[in-house]
C-alpha cells in the first residue's frame, strides 16, 4: 500500500522534473550569472550593445588581455577597503551570535520552566517586538545615540542587533527547551543542584541542536543586516552590506559597479557555504513554530 | 521556578529588549511630537555710498545656540502627523472640495507622499503573498515526490533566494533585468523596442519589484509547507486511493484541507514582513516611482547633517499602527493556542 501511494504516473514524473528544473534555474541562475559576471569588466557585464559579450568576454579581452579578470576583486578589496568591511562583519557577526545565544538560552530556559502566568505575557510581548519594522526602531535610536555620543561605533550596533534578535531567539529556544523533559532538571534539583547548575550541566549538553539553530538565525540576521548597520555605523565602520550599497551610490566611490558585483560574490559565498553545512538546522528552526498549528 | 530565580535568568535578555526595542518606540513617539528648530532670522543693514538696504539673513550663531539648548527641536504636538508629508488632512479636504470627480480626487490624494507610499506598501504586500503561497505549495509538493538523495541538494538550491539579504538579492536580479543586463537586453531585442527600460514606466518597476518579492519569499513558504507535508496523515490518503481518487483529487480534498492552518500562518508572516519592504527599492534604484513607508523613514534619516527626526518618528508611529492592524489575527491565534495548552 505504502508503495502505491508513492507511485506516480509517468507524465507526472516528467512534468515534475521539468517544473523543478525551471524552479531551480530561477532561484540559482541569478547567483551563477553574478559569479560569472564578476570576472568580466563593466563593458561586458553591463553591455548596451550585445549581451553575448558577457559570455565571450569581448571587452575583457581587449582591456585586460584575457577573457576573465580578477581586477574588480583586487581593487575592491584593497582600494575599496572591502577587507575592512569584511573584518567588521566578522566582529559584528561573532559578537552578536555569542551574546544573543548567551542571553537567549538563559531567558528561554526560565520561560520554559516557570509555571507562572507572566511568562505568557512576556512571550506575547516578544511576539509584538518581533513584528516591529527595524527601521522604526532605528529612528528611535538615532537621536539618543547622538546625544550620548555612541553613534557610529561597532559595540552600539552589536548590542542593538542582539536586542533586535532576542524576541525570535527566545521563541525559537523556548520551543526547543519545551521538548526537553522537565524530569531531567527536576532530578538534578533534588540531587542538590542550583537552578543554574541544572541549566549548565544537565540541560545545555542536550540542547546543542537548538542552540545551533538559534545561532544560525542570529548569524544570518547580523551578517545580512542593512537597515541597522547602514544608519548606525559611520563610513569607516561599515559592514559588508552597507559597503556594497556605498559602492553603488556615493560620490566617494563614483558608482563603481564592478566593485559592487565582485563584493556581492565575496559576501555571499561564505554565507552559502555555512548554510550548506547547517541546512538541516535551518529548516528545523523555520518549521519549529509553524507546523504545530 | 521561583520568581527570584526567574528574574535573574530573564533579566539580561529582558533588559536588552526593554532598552533597545521598548524604549526606542517611546523615543520615536516623543520625537514625532517635536519639529526641527526654526532658523533665527535677523535683519542686517548694509550701507554703501549709494544708501542703506536691509537684508534678512540667518543668524547662524543664534540658530546654533538654540539647537544646543534644544536639540530635539520645538514642541509641535501632533502637527507633524497632520502635515503634507504625513496624513495631510488639510490637503485631502481641499482636494475633496476642489475636484469634480472621484477619479480626480483619488489622483490628488495618491500623489501625497504618505498615501503614495501606503499604496505601494499595501499593493506590494497583497500582490506578493498569494503567489508566494501558491508557488511555495507547488514546489513543496514537487520536491516531496523526489528521492531522498536528490532532496538535500534541491532544497539547498531552492532556499538560496531567501538566505541572501534583500539588498543583495534585489541587486543580483536588477543587474540581469536592467536594460543593460542579460534579460533586459534580450527583451529589448525580442520586442524590437530599443528604448524599453525598467525605469521608463512605473508599472514595469512595480511589477519587477513584486516579482522580486515573490522570488525572495517563496522559499520560506516552501519550507513551511514542506515540513507540514510530512505530517499529513497517510490513512485517509490510502482510503482515497482505494476509492479510486486521482492524485489531483487526493491533493485537493485531503492534503490542502490539512494545510489550511499552515497557509494562514505563512500568509500572516508574509504580510507582516513585506509591510516593511524597503531594501529592494534601494537595490532596484526604484526610489523615483516606488516609495514605501519604511523607505520614507530611511530617507528622513540618511542625511547625516539634516536628519528629520520628527518626520521619521511620525512615519514610524503610523507604520507601527499599520503593523498592529496586520498583527492582531496572529496575536489572537497565539493567545488561543496558549489558552488551550494550559
Amino acid at each position: 500500500m505504502e508503495s502505491q501511494i508513492n507511485q506516480y504516473s509517468k507524465q507526472l514524473i516528467i512534468f515534475n522534473s521539468i517544473f523543478i528544473l525551471i524552479w531551480l534555474t530561477i532561484s540559482i541562475f541569478p547567483f551563477l550569472w553574478t559569479l560569472w559576471g564578476s570576472f568580466k569588466v563593466k563593458a561586458d557585464f553591463f553591455t548596451r550593445s550585445d549581451w553575448t559579450y558577457a559570455l565571450s568576454g569581448f571587452n575583457t579581452l581587449i582591456e585586460t588581455g584575457a577573457t576573465a579578470t580578477i581586477k574588480a576583486y583586487i581593487e575592491s578589496w584593497t582600494e575599496g577597503e572591502f577587507w575592512r568591511a569584511t573584518m567588521n562583519t566578522m566582529i559584528v557577526t561573532i559578537s552578536v551570535v555569542t551574546i544573543s545565544l548567551f542571553l537567549g538560552t538563559l531567558g528561554a530556559y526560565a520561560l520554559s520552566r516557570s509555571t507562572f502566568k507572566y511568562t505568557f505575557y512576556i512571550l506575547i510581548a516578544a511576539l509584538i517586538f518581533r513584528a516591529m519594522p527595524h527601521i522604526t526602531l532605528v529612528s528611535g535610536y538615532l537621536f539618543p545615540f547622538f546625544q550620548l555620543n555612541i553613534w557610529g561605533i561597532l559595540p552600539t550596533t552589536i548590542i542593538v542587533l542582539v536586542a533586535i534578535n532576542q524576541p525570535f531567539t527566545l521563541w525559537l529556544l523556548y520551543s526547543f527547551f519545551k521538548t526537553v523533559p522537565k524530569e531531567l532538571d527536576e532530578s538534578a534539583l533534588i540531587d542538590g543542584c542550583s537552578y543554574f547548575q541544572a541549566f549548565r550541566y544537565i540541560i545545555m549538553p542536550v540542547m546543542w541542536p537548538g542552540v545551533v539553530t538559534a545561532g544560525l538565525f542570529s548569524m544570518m540576521l547580523a551578517y545580512n543586516d542593512f537597515t541597522v548597520t547602514a544608519l548606525l555605523l559611520n563610513q569607516e565602520n561599515y559592514t559588508m552590506v552597507p559597503k556594497i550599497n556605498a559602492y553603488l551610490g556615493t560620490i566617494e566611490y563614483g558608482g563603481n559597479y564592478m566593485w559592487a558585483v565582485s563584493s556581492v560574490v565575496s559576501a555571499t559565498a561564505p554565507l552559502f557555504m555555512i548554510i550548506w553545512f547547517f541546512q538541516r538546522q535551518l529548516i528545523s528552526g523555520l518549521t519549529a513554530g509553524a507546523v504545530k498549528g | 521556578m521561583p520568581h527570584k530565580t526567574f528574574f535573574w535568568f530573564f533579566f539580561p535578555t529582558g533588559l536588552a529588549m526593554i532598552l533597545f526595542i521598548g524604549l526606542p518606540i517611546v523615543s520615536s513617539f516623543f520625537q514625532s511630537l517635536h519639529i526641527e528648530n526654526q532658523q533665527i532670522l535677523m535683519e542686517v543693514e548694509n550701507c554703501d555710498p549709494f544708501g542703506c538696504t536691509t537684508n534678512v539673513r540667518v543668524d547662524v550663531e543664534a540658530t546654533e545656540k538654540l539647537k544646543e539648548e534644544n536639540p530635539l527641536g520645538r514642541f509641535n504636538g501632533f502637527g507633524t502627523y497632520l502635515d503634507r508629508n504625513h496624513l495631510a488632512f488639510d490637503e485631502i479636504g481641499e482636494a475633496w472640495s476642489a475636484s469634480s470627480s472621484i477619479g480626480e480626487f483619488k489622483d490628488i490624494v495618491l500623489n501625497l507622499p504618505f498615501y503614495k507610499a501606503l499604496l505601494f506598501t499595501l499593493t506590494f504586500c497583497f500582490a506578493v503573498t498569494p503567489p508566494v503561497i501558491f508557488f511555495g505549495f507547488i514546489v513543496a509538493l514537487s520536491i516531496n515526490t523526489l528521492t531522498k538523495r536528490l532532496k538535500g541538494l534541491i532544497v539547498f538550491g531552492t532556499i538560496l533566494p531567501m538566505i541572501v539579504t534583500p539588498l543583495i538579492g534585489s541587486l543580483v536580479l536588477f543587474w540581469m533585468i536592467d536594460s543593460q543586463g542579460i534579460i533586459g537586453a534580450s527583451i529589448k531585442i525580442l520586442l524590437g523596442d530599443p528604448n524599453l527600460s525598467l525605469k521608463s514606466s512605473s508599472t514595469l518597476t512595480w511589477i519587477t519589484l513584486i516579482i522580486y518579492g515573490i522570488w525572495h519569499n517563496t522559499p520560506f513558504a516552501f519550507i513551511v509547507f514542506y515540513a507540514a507535508l510530512q505530517t499529513v496523515p497517510q490513512d485517509p490518503i490510502e482510503a482515497a486511493l482505494i476509492d479510486g481518487a486521482s492524485r489531483f483529487q487526493r491533493v485537493r480534498y485531503i492534503v490542502i484541507p490539512h494545510l489550511y492552518p499552515v497557509a494562514t500562518f505563512i500568509m500572516l508572516i508574509c504580510l507582516m514582513d513585506n509591510f516593511r519592504v524597503f531594501e529592494p527599492i534601494i537595490g532596484f534604484s526604484a526610489e523615483g516611482v516606488a516609495q514605501s513607508l519604511s523607505w520614507m523613514i530611511y530617507q528622513d534619516l540618511r542625511n547625516e547633517n539634516k536628519m528629520l527626526f520628527g518626520s521619521a518618528g511620525a512615519t514610524s508611529m503610523l507604520t507601527i499602527i499599520g503593523i498592529a492592524i496586520l498583527l492582531t489575527p496572529v496575536l489572537l491565534r497565539t493567545w488561543k493556542e496558549f489558552r488551550t495548552e494550559r
